[in-house]
């Protein structure tokens, strides 16, 4: 028997973050703003930008509309995702907004004021209706059929000529004012995102990641789980629509472009790069995403494939995200402990 | 006018079903959906371009060097790109799509969109058919299209190989007990798929200019076919391409063109939603929902 010592990493919890853990991080201004400075920042950010509109100009203004647009579909993805529903076309609940709000205000001249509400809440019920046959099915069979989805109904409206056709419908009213339509959107990915935080970890939620994990058990358990995936699918179209009916009235103009394939992948890439399942993680994916998108943007075709490759890296070899990688560091060390290990020989 | 049609249906059949075979084996045996299919099939095309352009190959030698190195290809994007993402379904078709879509907007990125981009034939000339004017090429295809859906047939009933791939697709910890290697079998079916890719683009791509945005139409037809006949059965695939085939001809001569699209898009939905196994799919059921 001989005992030899060896090295090997382990991880524990810095200091700071132990001691604000709980009430007693009111003792200290430091710990205090090392637990509420990452969050206040990002939401200072995101408050104070939309003032700038004369230091950083418009062009960025709406980088930051489709940065926002991108995160509203990204947790509307990790919604659908944390009840175990894949989806490969979030393009599809865009779309379904966009014409909705298009069609409404086109046809019988709504304000815009009207038409945004309504084409997430008919929007979302009509999305839930589409899916409602469909829910049954497990893992790559429910992303394949979203993928289909969208890719179909463009299709569809660019044979049947329809809504529009390929021209699609064009000089609806705009939202007043860029300053107005930013807060109205930051408002939005606030609200979304503390209520899909909130709700996924509610009681209710957790029926959500029962069938995420295992659904034959939740069903055992006497849940009926194609209820509950119609209102996680709900609740998830709502973000969505609500980005579509908003990029409706943004562009003022709705057309087959509402389905493209863009607004199926940004918001994937955007999930896989952040991390799934944090509902942040999609958001920081997305504000990392967006504005390198814009800087690649002279580089033509070859920033798609820039991109692409960009996600195929973080698929592989970053799964669990850029958050919570930034978010172990910023809790946790990691050091060499040395164990003593006794082998019998 | 009626055997135009039948014939013209048939070809387009043998053309969805040589395009579909790569995909549906490769999903079938390994349950991985490989949304690069489409972009190997176009790098299968201009690989082939290339060889015949810029080195010389005679049109056989360089399609045949194709298809083994697009089989090799395949392999090499199990090996380095699956394997460490395998059994997470979302990374797999996120790895295997973002990979399709590198590799399409590469070759766009290369200024590969000209009318110079073509492969000749194997055969020029036609024929008369039942007074069908129908040149040779077309007929070559349904003859390899038949050729390959036999081979397989027998590749997957009756060889050791074969067998033992379709032991992993039916029961993973079962074919993994009697010495059946999952990585092994995987590496190979996505080789396969890779390299029946190829021989449907040296087949396919004579008959007009490759152009890039195949590569995302071929991978749609792919899955629509494989789904309609229900994945690992080869004479589900055959049914599967003769009735898009047919539907996509009657669609654009009485609708217009433009419907050729809806009716294999609308397959795979509908499909998916009645019954994901498809016509003869049979050991899946329970792993397609609940």
């Amino acid at each position: 028997m001989r005992t030899s010592i060896s090295h090997r990493k382990e991880r524990i919890d810095r200091g700071i973050k132990v001691r604000s853990d709980d009430i007693f991080v009111l003792a200290s201004m430091r710990d205090l703003l090392y637990v509420t400075l990452p969050k206040a920042i990002v939401i200072l950010a995101l408050l104070i930008f939309p003032l700038l509109k004369d230091v950083v100009g418009m062009y960025w203004e709406n980088v930051l509309v489709s940065t926002l647009v991108i995160i509203l579909l990204a947790l509307s993805w990790d919604m659908l995702a944390s009840a175990g529903l894949v989806s490969l076309g979030q393009a599809f609940f865009f779309g379904v907004g966009s014409y909705i709000a298009g069609y409404l205000s086109y046809r019988f001249g709504w304000s815009p004021l009207f038409t945004i509400p309504t084409a997430t809440l008919v929007g979302a019920i009509i999305s839930t209706l589409f899916l409602f046959p469909v829910l049954r099915l497990r893992g790559i069979y429910f992303g394949l059929i979203t993928f289909a989805l969208p890719l179909l109904l463009s299709r569809l409206i660019e044979a049947t000529k329809v809504l529009g056709g390929t021209e699609g419908m064009s000089a609806l009213p705009p939202l007043p004012g860029i300053t107005g339509k930013l807060y109205l959107l930051i408002f939005v990915v606030f609200l979304t995102l503390f209520a899909f935080r909130r709700l996924v970890s509610s009681d209710y939620g957790l029926v959500f990641q029962g069938i995420r994990d295992n659904d034959r058990a939740v069903i055992a358990a006497g849940f009926n789980i194609q209820w509950y995936k119609a209102q996680a699918v709900f609740l998830a179209a709502l973000p969505a629509t609500f980005a579509g009916a908003f990029v409706t009235h943004h562009f003022q103009f709705v057309g087959i472009p509402a389905f493209a394939q863009d607004y199926s992948i940004l918001p994937l890439t955007a999930v896989v790069v952040g991390g799934a399942g944090t509902f942040i993680g999609g958001a920081l994916g997305a504000v990392i995403l967006m504005p390198l998108s814009e800087v690649l943007r002279e580089f033509g075709s070859l920033r798609v494939v820039i991109y692409s490759l960009l996600l195929l890296i973080f698929a592989i070899g970053l799964p669990e995200g850029v958050f919570k990688y930034v978010k172990r560091k910023y809790t946790q060390i990691e050091r060499l402990t040395t164990m003593e290990e006794v082998k019998h020989d | 006018m009626v055997t135009n049609f039948l014939i013209y249906g048939l070809v387009n059949s043998a053309i969805l079903m040589l395009s579909a075979i790569g995909f549906s084996l490769t999903f079938g045996l390994s349950g991985v959906a490989n949304f690069a299919h489409g972009a190997l099939y176009l790098t299968a095309g201009f690989t082939a371009w290339m060889l015949i352009n810029y080195l010389g190959l005679s049109p056989l030698v360089a399609m045949l060097l194709t298809v083994v190195l697009i089989g090799i290809l395949g392999a090499l994007i199990y090996r380095f790109i699956l394997m460490p993402v395998r059994g997470i379904i979302l990374s797999e078709v996120i790895s295997t799509y973002a990979l399709g879509v590198a590799m399409i907007e590469f070759f766009r990125w290369k200024g590969f969109v000209s009318f110079d981009f073509s492969l000749p034939p194997f055969m020029k000339g036609g024929i008369d058919i039942l007074g069908v004017t129908i040149d040779y090429q077309r007929l070559i295809i349904i003859g390899i299209a038949l050729i390959i859906a036999i081979f397989l047939w027998y590749f997957t009933h009756y060889t050791n190989t074969g067998l033992a791939l379709r032991g992993m697709a039916q029961d993973e910890y079962t074919a993994l007990s009697i010495g059946i290697e999952s990585d092994w079998a995987a590496m190979l079916s996505l080789g396969l798929g890779a390299a029946l890719a190829a021989v449907a683009a040296a087949a396919i791509l004579p008959l007009g200019i490759i152009s890039i945005n195949m590569g995302y139409d071929i991978f749609l037809i792919a899955l629509a076919v494989s789904v309609l006949g229900g994945l690992e059965s080869t004479l589900g695939l055959f049914l599967g391409s003769l009735i898009i085939g047919y539907a996509m001809v009657i669609a654009s001569t009485y609708l217009g063109p433009q419907w050729g699209q809806v009716v294999y898009l609308s397959a795979i939905v509908i499909v998916l939603a009645i019954k994901p196994s498809g016509l003869f799919g049979k050991y899946k059921e329970l792993e397609e929902r609940v």
